[in-house]
């Protein structure tokens, strides 16, 4: 059992949200919510095309409409190339786009934009600008865009990486990444049992119930301030500065509250844009994509092929892993090296394995673009990684808990894959600090009663199964990531905590309030959090990586240790005793004389003697990325005769290191693991043979609501993360990769079908029942292929 | 044109462009930010209001037919250091993270424990399927309407 510390007082509590009061009465406090005066309001042509030379856009009619106050297409922007992509500076993602471009290069691409007084005009005006096209051929499917002969989607000369990395735009590849170690092929040669499929894991939209949304205003010193809905608000300020040529310092970010990102909004999508309509303008501007415009227009989870080779002995022993992926990055390189970085080094070192390669192409299309997506190329590699495991355990004939037991990362080891892949460089290596994955096992295959259903002989229309997988993911980019905090005292005995870190319904300003309340003793309410605004709050890189507990915690926790021996200095003073001497304690300095409480140590402080402001700042960067680890368990109906999948029960056991906040904890874990049910099951992009989505709305992009959802019971295993802040590691992201591993695996269980491909409909659940007699072999423990008993009709 | 109506027990008049002006942005227009706008199509409930206790997307609902009718939305409630018992147990069950769904899924709560104080769970799925979350995954959302219904029904029998 790992050294557990319980003994907190604000940590560790499911303490409520210091914003949530505010939240549940409904108080204005998202980007919408703000109206500056002479607002105007901002619409954007889009592109009908999938790929297509803008020979002339005509605007004359749009500016005559009365209303009108702006119009921006290529001709009057900089054309100064850029990434959305709200990652450091410089950003590992491609210079390939700019405010607006004479070339559209998928199916909501932006053309042009309009600034209005009001919303019905901005929409009118679109409708009267002329755009003269050259159609050009698009490329849809990444292994087509990869051939020589195949359209080239970005032919400008401007595009760039801002790194010395692997940029191949006449190719389409938009990032390449690869990995040896070991000798693979003889790890091949060494196995018993040799697997190797193709996995396909399809589009999703983050659909954050509050789309993306800009405001851009001036302040009285005619400063550009930005109030929008972003996870990256410092990021934001740096490339608008870059996308406008503006100085830094003409520039404000303001993040108010937010409706939702999950990687989303680490995209600086409508900033510049905004920004750029702004100052044509002279005016204020607020830009906000529908929620049709956000599913074509702003970012994805990006496609995956992946084809993965493993080798296993028959005593367990893994000993090859072969993982090649060519990403669909769609019509811009948002995030194209990382994302594909992502798939292999929070995936492969899970295993412990000699030999591994992997080999990453990042590709262009003419389709909607890639981007941040909470598991960031994790939820694609463990689909294939959760698959393959499944299968060898099957094949060997090991019982899958205990194998999995054995097989992956301890705590002491390290993996060379740490090393070797990073986020767009070479990684960092590390050693696990703390792993509870063992008991996430047992834990959670006790709560699913696993041995009770796996592998159970059925008949009938409806038939059950069991699934597992197990994973990790990180917390924060090491040696890159940067969270800086800052805490003054007031004379009551309050503190202002102001964090760059960015809080977009995570609850992270609660939990950075309980680290920074528990190192000063005084309850998480004496804490006024205020996060995020790039003129008052130090800087962060922002809410994404999982980094905010790990990264951003810890600065807040030694801010709040400066500020705690300031304290105890001004009570020696105080009290006439040596610091030495002073204990602290509930809001209060102790010493062997007598004591004081912080409001009069603060009041002596700001008002009696040897005056000054009790007052500290700090900054973090981290060194390692702990992996939090987790075990999913599914139980699963298949119906015979629909194909439909029905979720009975999931279980999620999560090491999250200490749980800084329980509640918090768990629902991050059940909100990413309905994310990532509803994305296994039916959340999907119907594209049209032109490259347009069909279905961009709730109607028929299906995310999952109350009644969709099954028992989901979440058990958090507590370890103690020696680096963390108070033992803690992160916990957003992971439970997102779960789902589709363990379906799969469950719908195996339940009939005897392998799916590749995500995801699982009842068509494809019901096709491959219906061919499974080419497809499959016997099952390992010795039963005979089911024959359905029942006929189809197909309709 | 004007429409004369209740809005959280207050007479009010509203000023709408049209009949079929969506009742979200008149709302809005008028300070009730507490709705909000999340798809305008009356497919994930962020701008449910009550009207005469029932819950409707305020997105495609003509404000022209709120006239003579009772609407209620999340302003008339509780406020910060004063909720609503519902907007409490919301708060102690893990409901809330980012709160853009919230006003709309507390109010939905709301018209469903009016009518039935003691709902089972598949009662209340099917009373919040209507309202879209993409943070809690519903869980902590289920157990707080279940932790408000206690509340509630211990209120009533004290009064």
């Amino acid at each position: 059992m790992d050294k557990v510390k319980t003994n907190f007082q604000q940590v560790g509590k499911s303490k409520i949200k210091v914003d949530g009061q505010s939240l549940v009465t409904g108080q204005p406090m998202f980007v919408a919510d703000f109206t500056v005066p002479d607002m105007l309001r901002a619409k954007i042509l889009f592109s009908p095309h999938a790929h297509a030379r803008i020979k002339n856009i005509d605007t004359t009619e749009a500016e005559k409409l009365s209303g009108v106050k702006t119009i921006l297409t290529y001709k009057n922007v900089p054309r100064i190339p850029f990434t959305t992509a709200g990652q450091g500076a410089p950003e590992p993602s491609a210079y390939d786009s700019f405010i607006l471009d004479n070339k559209v290069r998928f199916v909501g691409d932006r053309v042009a934009a309009v600034a209005a007084e009001t919303d019905e005009i901005a929409k009118k005006a679109i409708g009267l600008i002329k755009v003269d096209y050259e159609i050009l051929t698009p490329v849809f499917n990444p292994k087509e865009a990869l051939k020589k002969g195949a359209p080239v989607i970005h032919d400008e000369k401007e595009a760039h990486m801002p790194l010395p990395l692997a940029y191949q735009p006449k190719k389409n590849i938009c990032a390449h990444v690869d990995m040896k170690i070991g000798d693979i092929e003889k790890g091949i040669k060494e196995a018993d049992f040799v697997f190797e499929h193709e996995y396909e894991i399809h589009y999703a939209s983050h659909t954050a119930m509050e789309s993306h949304i800009t405001t851009a205003y001036f302040d009285p010193h005619g400063r550009l301030v930005i109030l929008t809905s972003t996870q990256v608000p410092f990021h934001v300020r740096r490339i608008v500065a870059r996308a406008l040529d503006l100085p830094v310092q003409q520039i404000r970010v303001i993040k108010p509250r937010i409706g939702g990102g999950f990687g989303g909004k680490q995209e600086v999508l409508l900033e510049p844009l905004t920004a750029a309509l702004a100052l044509k303008a002279g005016q204020a501007v607020c830009l906000k994509y529908t929620r049709s415009e956000t599913f074509i227009s702003s970012r994805t989870r990006h496609p995956q092929i992946i084809n993965l080779r493993t080798g296993v002995k028959k005593d367990g022993t893994v000993t090859a892993v072969d993982f090649k992926s060519i990403m669909n990055n769609g019509a811009y390189g948002s995030h194209g090296l990382t994302v594909i970085c992502n798939t292999g080094s929070k995936v492969l070192p899970l295993v412990n394995c000699k030999n591994i390669f992997f080999e990453g192409n990042t590709v262009y299309t003419n389709l909607p673009v890639g981007g941040a997506y909470r598991g960031y190329g994790a939820t694609q590699g463990y689909f294939a990684m959760g698959i393959q495991l499944d299968e060898m355990a099957d094949k060997i004939g090991a019982d899958i808990i205990e194998w999995c037991k054995r097989i992956h990362i301890k705590e002491g080891e390290t993996s060379p894959v740490f090393a070797a892949l990073g986020e767009g460089t070479e990684g960092v290596s590390q050693s696990i600090g703390s792993c509870g994955l063992d008991r996430c096992i047992d834990l959670g295959a006790k709560e699913i009663n696993w041995y009770q259903k796996r592998r159970k002989k059925q008949t009938g229309r409806y038939r059950r199964g069991v699934g597992m997988v197990m994973m990790m993911q990180g917390s924060a980019i090491p040696e890159i990531d940067m969270g800086a905090a800052f805490i003054k005292m007031n004379e009551d005995g309050s503190f202002n905590l102001l964090v760059g870190a960015t809080d977009i319904g995570t609850g992270s300003d609660t939990i950075l309030a309980q680290i920074a309340a528990e190192v000063l003793t005084v309850e998480t309410e004496k804490m006024l959090v205020y996060s995020s605004d790039t003129d008052l709050t130090p800087f962060d890189v922002g809410a994404y990586a999982s980094s905010t507990t790990y990264l951003s915690g810890q600065s807040v926790l030694k801010t709040a240790q400066k500020v705690k021996e300031q304290i105890i200095k001004v009570a020696a003073e105080m009290l006439k005793e040596p610091a030495e001497n002073l204990t602290v304690h509930d809001g209060k300095v102790i010493g062997k004389k007598g004591q004081v409480t912080f409001s009069e140590i603060s009041g002596y402080s700001l008002y009696t003697k040897n005056q000054f402001q009790i007052m500290a700042s700090d900054s973090s960067i981290v060194h390692k990325s702990p992996p939090p680890f987790a075990a999913h368990f599914a139980d699963i109906e298949v119906d015979m005769l629909t194909g439909k999948i029905k979720v009975l029960k999931y279980v999620a056991a999560v090491d999250c290191g200490t749980a800084i906040n329980p509640m918090s904890a768990e629902g991050q874990s059940e909100g990413a693991v309905l994310n990532g049910l509803s994305y296994a099951l039916t959340e999907k992009y119907i594209f049209n043979e032109k490259g347009r989505m069909l279905n961009p709305n709730f109607d028929n992009y299906k995310i999952f609501s109350t009644r969709d959802l099954p028992e989901i019971k979440t058990i958090l295993v507590p370890t103690y993360e020696p680096t963390g802040p108070f033992g803690a590691k992160s916990v957003s992201e992971i439970s997102i990769n779960g789902p589709c591993p363990a379906i799969a695996n469950a719908i195996y269980d339940a009939v005897g079908v392998r799916l590749y491909k995500t995801p699982f409909t009842p068509d494809k659940v019901l096709a491959a029942i219906k061919n499974r007699g080419n497809h499959r072999t016997d099952l390992p423990d010795g039963r005979q292929a089911r024959n359905v008993p029942l006929q189809f009709r197909v309709v | 044109m004007k429409i004369e109506t209740t809005i959280n027990n207050q007479k009010k008049e509203l000023t709408v462009k049209s009949y079929t002006e969506p009742l979200l942005d008149v709302l809005r227009r008028h300070s009730y930010l507490g709705a909000k706008e999340g798809c305008r199509h009356g497919q994930c409930g962020a701008c449910v209001v009550l009207i005469n206790g029932l819950p409707v997307n305020s997105c495609i609902y003509p404000a022209g037919r709120t006239s003579g009718k009772k609407i209620t939305t999340i302003e008339g409630l509780g406020k910060p250091n004063n909720l609503h018992k519902i907007q409490q147990a919301y708060l102690e069950s893990g409901a809330v993270q980012c709160g853009y769904c919230t006003p709309g899924m507390v109010l939905s709560t709301k018209s469903l424990l009016d009518k039935n104080p003691a709902p089972k769970d598949e009662e209340i799925k099917l009373a919040l399927d209507g309202n879209l979350c993409r943070c809690t995954g519903y869980v902590k959302i289920i157990d707080a309407v279940k932790l408000a219904a206690k509340r509630l029904k211990s209120k009533r029998i004290r009064d």
